[in-house]
Order: structure tokens, then sequence, then C-alpha cells
């Protein structure tokens, strides 16, 4: 499978360097590896999720618990979470670490994806959620801390758009 | 049965609970009992009271958490019910006030109202422990028990599609939300 090994890797080494102790998922392609790191890692949290949504309300539960956490979604799951972003994460001012994967955007070839990709930044700029490319290796850890601190002290969601170039290798 | 009944036999074993609510007449009926800090409304964000309370549940094992859910709100989530009984933690009581209406606008009716049987979803969703009560003497039972067990109890309470007249309180979201994780730290400190 050419999703990157490689690169799942270093974003996961930059959220245990985060102190991220709780990650929610749901499947998707260019998660896998990161999904099963987090399966793999005694101690680290996982909660497969049945849809993303919930992930809003375990994020919050972890804070409430003092526990850091991340949202580990397809940007189609970002769309289906948005009720609980605005009335939950932003009503309530809860900090969510997301991290998207940007499906649906330059070199896909999966049509179904392609709508997904269009709306992914309007509907993120729409929301006012501050959102950032994680697309090098070079550079995806440094990104991940700044996510997550700005997470924390704005207490909002931020969303960090995993890219192709940085997932996939062709 | 009546939920403010229900809650009130139940509210001094709160004491020592994490809670969490759904919106509308369960925070205003909770909260008209007497306010804690150690509760927490959720005001809108309909279905994730279950999954915040998971949350909490799975980040603080030796905390009891209940979360007082409605059929409305579990209609609206039920992936999270299997999600819930996926890593049924221990810790975790689930109270359903189940009367077969969206009260707080208008008082439609629900699918439960039609046949949905929301005990029958829960168990066959991998709840371990699952009930429906429809007097206040088993309700306290069954939540005493749950409370004071260990296995992740999901419990259906039929009350009546009554509730108080108005849902807005004094205490304002933030600061509810504030206190909340201010009282769960002070806990973790203790």
């Amino acid at each position: 499978m050419p999703v990157s090994l490689a690169s799942s890797k270093v974003i996961y080494e930059g959220l245990k360097e985060c102190d991220v102790r709780l990650v929610s998922a749901l499947p998707e392609t260019w998660l896998v590896h990161l999904i099963r790191m987090t399966d793999e890692d005694p101690e680290m949290i996982l909660v497969r999720l049945a849809k993303e949504e919930e992930g809003v309300g375990v994020s919050a539960g972890a804070h409430f618990a003092g526990v850091k956490s991340a949202m580990l979604m397809q940007n189609h799951g970002f769309l289906a979470s948005i009720n609980g972003i605005v009335s939950f994460a932003h009503l309530y001012k809860i900090p969510l670490l997301m991290l998207i994967s940007y499906r649906g955007s330059l070199g896909e070839r999966d049509p179904w994806q392609t709508q997904g990709g269009n709306v992914t930044e309007p509907v993120l700029r729409a929301l006012r959620i501050p959102y950032f490319f994680v697309d090098a290796m070079e550079t995806a850890k440094k990104r991940i801390r700044q996510a997550q601190t700005l997470a924390e002290s704005s207490m909002q969601p931020v969303a960090l758009l995993l890219t192709r170039d940085l997932m996939w290798e062709e | 049965m009546l939920r403010l009944d229900c809650l009130r036999s139940i509210y001094s074993e709160l004491e020592s609970c994490l809670v969490i609510t759904i919106m509308g007449a369960v925070a205003a009926e909770l909260q008209s009992l007497g306010h804690r800090p150690n509760f927490f409304y959720l005001q809108h964000a309909m279905g994730l009271a279950s999954s915040t309370g998971l949350g909490l549940a799975l980040c603080l094992p030796d905390q009891k958490v209940i979360v007082f859910d409605g059929d409305g709100s579990l209609l609206m989530n039920l992936g999270g019910l299997s999600t819930m009984a996926r890593y049924r933690p221990k810790n975790l009581v689930h109270v359903v006030f189940d009367n077969e209406s969206l009260l707080s606008v208008g008082g439609f009716p629900t699918a439960t109202g039609t046949g949905t049987d929301l005990e029958g979803i829960a168990r066959a969703a991998g709840v371990p422990g699952v009930s429906t009560v429809r007097s206040v003497e088993s309700f306290t039972a069954a939540v005493n028990d749950a409370i004071h067990g260990n296995e992740l109890t999901t419990i259906i309470a039929k009350v009546e599609a009554k509730g108080p007249s108005g849902f807005v309180t004094d205490l304002a979201l933030l600061e509810n939300r504030f206190q909340f994780r201010r009282h769960i730290q002070s806990l973790k400190r203790t």
C-alpha cells in the first residue's frame, strides 16, 4: 500500500511529543498506519468511532479529564462533524486538534472524494477554524506542535490538513 | 413516572460522580434540585453527551461517570452506543430518560413512541448491563446498583412527557464548563 509509512511515523511521533494520550479515529486509507501505531501503543487510548462527530464529545471528555487528545479523520469525516464542532467545541471553547486527510484535491483518482475536496477549505474558513497544511516530513512535527499549542491557548478547534504529497507515495 | 422525581431520588448519590446531562428539561430539572460543580450540562450538540461521558470515563478509570441522556438525543447518535459498548468502561453509567418525545421543541413524538426499543438496541449493541424501569423505586434501585456496580450500564427510564416551564437558567454555559473542569482537576490533586 503506497500510504507513506515514514510520514505516518513522523506524524505519530509529533503527537507523542505533544503529550497526546487519546486519539479518536475512523478508518481511512491514508490513516491506516497512524491508527495501527496508536492501537499498538500501550500509552495511548484509541477510540474507534462509528461516526466522526462522536470524536468531538470524546475529546471534550478527555479535555475535562486533563488529557490531551487528537482526532484522526478524513475530510468527509470533518464535514460529518460540523454540528458537534459548532455547538460543542465552539460553544464551550473546547480545544480540538483535528488531523484531517485532505482527499479529493490535486492528484485524486477516486471520483467519490472530489466533491469533499472542493468544499473542505471553504467550510473551514466559514467556521473560522484556523487550518494549516502538513505537506512535508521536515516540518510535520513542528506544525503538529504549533497546532496543538494554538488549540490549547485559543480553546478552539484547529485543523491540520494532511496532504497527498505527505501521505501518498506514488 | 416523572423525571424530576427520578432525579430527586438519586440526587444525593450524584455527589461522588461526574455527571453529564443533555440539554432541555433534563438539565433544567437537575439544576432546579441544586447545581453542583461536578455537574456538566451539554446545552446543545444533541447526541454527544454519551460520547463525552465515554471520553471522560476512559481517561479517568477510577472515577464514576454518569450520563443523563434522552430518547431524542440517543436516537441522534445510535452509533455512539456501539462505540460505548466496544470499550464498555466499567465506570460509566448511562441513563436514558425516554419520554417518547422531543419535549423541549414542542413535544413531537420520537420513534420510541411508535415501537423503537432502546433497551433492545443497547443490548444488541453489546452494552453488558441493560434494563428498562417504569417506577421511581425501580429507577432508584437500578441507578444505585449501576453506580456501585462494575460494568457499563444503560438504564432506560420510561417517563412522562412533562417538564419545567422554561429551560434557561442563570448558569452561563462557559461558567459551567470551566467550573466542571476545575473541579475534576482538583479531584486529581487530592
